[in-house]
């Protein structure tokens, strides 16, 4: 399918595989976009079939923590915003599933490999919703961390992915405000509205910065995704801007981030926070996290639930493209 | 007074609908799906809280949409009893869909022409979506009863058990004839061979047979409602009523 013949360089006289890579870095270093049809190196293909597939299941089984609240939003304002947004995170997987497709892969194939774990969503959906304020702290915190990690993807090399991107980000935006002002709402509220905020802010604090990704000095793909521009700033300068923005905004709300060792530094501008404790990501991405198996067991029967329906569509379908060929 | 339990009756069915599908969300049988029934509860929430303004008008002093909806107990709610009925498997899903927005469609044609102009512009805005609930689960109708063996006799179970609640569509009460006489609805009566004709035309297409069982006596529409929409209130009610006199 495609050109994936084409990627394997062995196939290929030295000289010229030299130049397909030399023409393919010089139309990424001169800001030119890599459409579906055009050449690229196999690890590039395999690199965005990786990263795009594993944001297109992360919205998807996104919408299991917020989808939670649907039937419980307090209010029935409240309850319209978040059933538009979880139905804009579908939209979401969607379009990032067929920006993966453009690459070669069907959407089948990537949902397969979820199943069977060999593909991967974001371990930030691995923690439990058990308050309203939760879907406030993931507004504000998840899709605030989210976006500072996605506005370079509208940049990114490759065309399909940059031009979803560009609407998605405008979506996380409008996600992000409306979490803050469930946030506002509760810490404007009673004391135990403004308690439920601040138990919300404990439990989501550190795993929505470690949203950014393993250190700089620890991380496998950076480099050469900066080289191909699929990646534009570094996991440790994208948190430092996330952590940057996100404290005034927890001021605001009157709010104690869960750091003691959190404190502005006049030289540099910048906020110095503690350490994070990595081996807790490692877990939680190794399977370990509190509702990992809910999540896994929850994409895994709803695709078993629904392969009757699937059925009888593909079925109901061939019926009548027979019928109407007969016809005709 | 019964003027506003007659826009209550419309009003609680699209919010107990709504409900429902917002159940699906994550649970979809397919991402496309997903989307859609999200839509259709979206779509069923709009509705909803359009009229129960328009109800809580009536009240004195006003009531909002949310004093209605979180703070009534199950006697107080006046939807069909059709919709506060369990989605069970995507079939059951669709057929209630079918049965619900065929009504809905030639009840909103009507209201188009009520006395009372805030349900007149409803209808006006509306109607379009309600035609489209139609088209949507109508086509699912379809590949459910003439797709294979088993989403047959799926969506034939479905409709024999969903059958029995679909006399209360077109029963009329005093609330319905005080409507009625007012110019402010339609006669249901009227609606219902029209009604028939689109169902059992679907059911012919689709394979399956227009069921023949007794309808219920018992009207959700007259608060009288089966332990199912219990469960349904608790969920919906839970956090406003734990927090009293909170804003969110």
């Amino acid at each position: 399918m495609y050109s994936q013949g084409l990627d394997n360089l062995g196939d290929l006289p030295p000289e010229q595989e030299a130049e397909l890579v030399a023409t393919f870095q010089a139309r990424i270093d001169a800001e030119e976009k890599i459409e579906p049809k055009d050449w690229m190196p196999a690890r590039y293909r395999h690199t965005l079939v990786r990263q795009i597939s594993q944001h297109a299941h992360s919205e998807v089984v996104g919408m299991l923590p917020e989808g939670n609240w649907l039937t419980r939003a307090p209010s029935l304002h409240r309850k319209a915003i978040l059933l538009a947004k979880v139905q804009d995170e579908a939209g979401h997987g969607a379009y990032l599933y067929s920006a993966a497709e453009t690459l070669g892969v069907s959407r089948q194939e990537m949902v397969d490999d979820l199943i069977a774990g060999k593909a991967r969503y974001s371990s930030i959906f691995n923690y439990p919703t058990p308050t309203w304020a939760d879907v406030g702290a993931i507004g504000w915190l998840v899709d605030g961390a989210a976006i500072i990690n996605q506005v370079p993807l509208c940049r990114c090399s490759y065309g399909p992915y940059a031009r979803a991107m560009v609407r998605i980000c405008r979506e996380e935006s409008f996600h992000q405000r409306q979490g803050y002002d469930i946030m506002q709402s509760l810490c404007s509220g009673t004391d135990a509205q403004r308690e439920m905020a601040q138990d919300a802010l404990n439990r989501w604090w550190w795993p929505s910065l470690m949203m950014f990704g393993p250190p700089d000095s620890d991380s496998v793909h950076s480099d050469q995704s900066m080289a191909w521009k699929i990646k534009r700033f570094s996991n440790d300068d994208l948190r430092q801007k996330f952590i940057d923005i996100t404290i005034p905004q927890a001021e605001h709300l009157g709010l104690n981030v869960p750091d003691p060792d959190l404190r502005w530094d006049e030289e540099s501008q910048h906020y110095e926070f503690g350490p994070i404790d990595w081996e807790e990501f490692s877990a939680v991405l190794a399977g370990d996290g509190p509702c990992n198996e809910e999540r896994a067991d929850a994409f895994a029967h709803k695709y078993e639930d629904g392969a009757w329906v699937r059925e009888a569509a593909a079925a109901y379908a061939q019926k009548h493209t027979t019928q109407s060929k007969g016809k005709s | 007074m019964s003027q506003q339990e007659y826009i209550l009756r419309f009003a609680d069915t699209a919010l107990i609908a709504s409900q429902r599908l917002c159940e699906w969300v994550g649970h979809a049988p397919e991402l496309e799906e997903e989307l859609a029934l999200a839509n259709l509860g979206l779509d069923m929430l709009g509705q909803a809280r359009k009229l129960l303004v328009h109800a809580g008008s009536f009240s004195e002093p006003v009531q909002s949409e949310d004093d209605l909806a979180m703070h009534r107990s199950i006697g107080e709610f006046r939807n069909l009893s059709l919709v506060e009925q369990p989605n069970g498997d995507f079939a059951f899903t669709i057929v209630r869909q079918v049965l619900l927005s065929a009504w809905q469609e030639l009840l909103y044609s009507e209201l188009l022409h009520s006395s009372d102009e805030v349900l007149a512009d409803f209808a006006k805005t509306h109607l379009p979506e309600v035609s489209y609930h139609w088209r949507y689960a109508s086509t699912w109708f379809l590949r459910m009863g003439d797709g294979t063996e088993e989403s047959h006799r799926r969506a034939q179970e479905a409709l024999d058990t969903l059958w029995r609640f679909t006399g209360e569509l077109f029963t009329v009460d005093a609330v319905d004839a005080a409507a009625q006489s007012s110019g402010v609805g339609p006669d249901l009566t009227q609606l219902q061979p029209l009604w028939l004709s689109r169902v059992a035309t679907l059911c012919n297409e689709s394979t399956l047979f227009l069921p023949t069982g007794k309808p219920s006596r018992w009207f959700g529409k007259q608060g009288d409602h089966g332990e199912a929409l219990g469960f349904l209130l608790a969920d919906l009610q839970s956090l406003p009523r734990a927090h009293d006199g909170a804003s969110w």
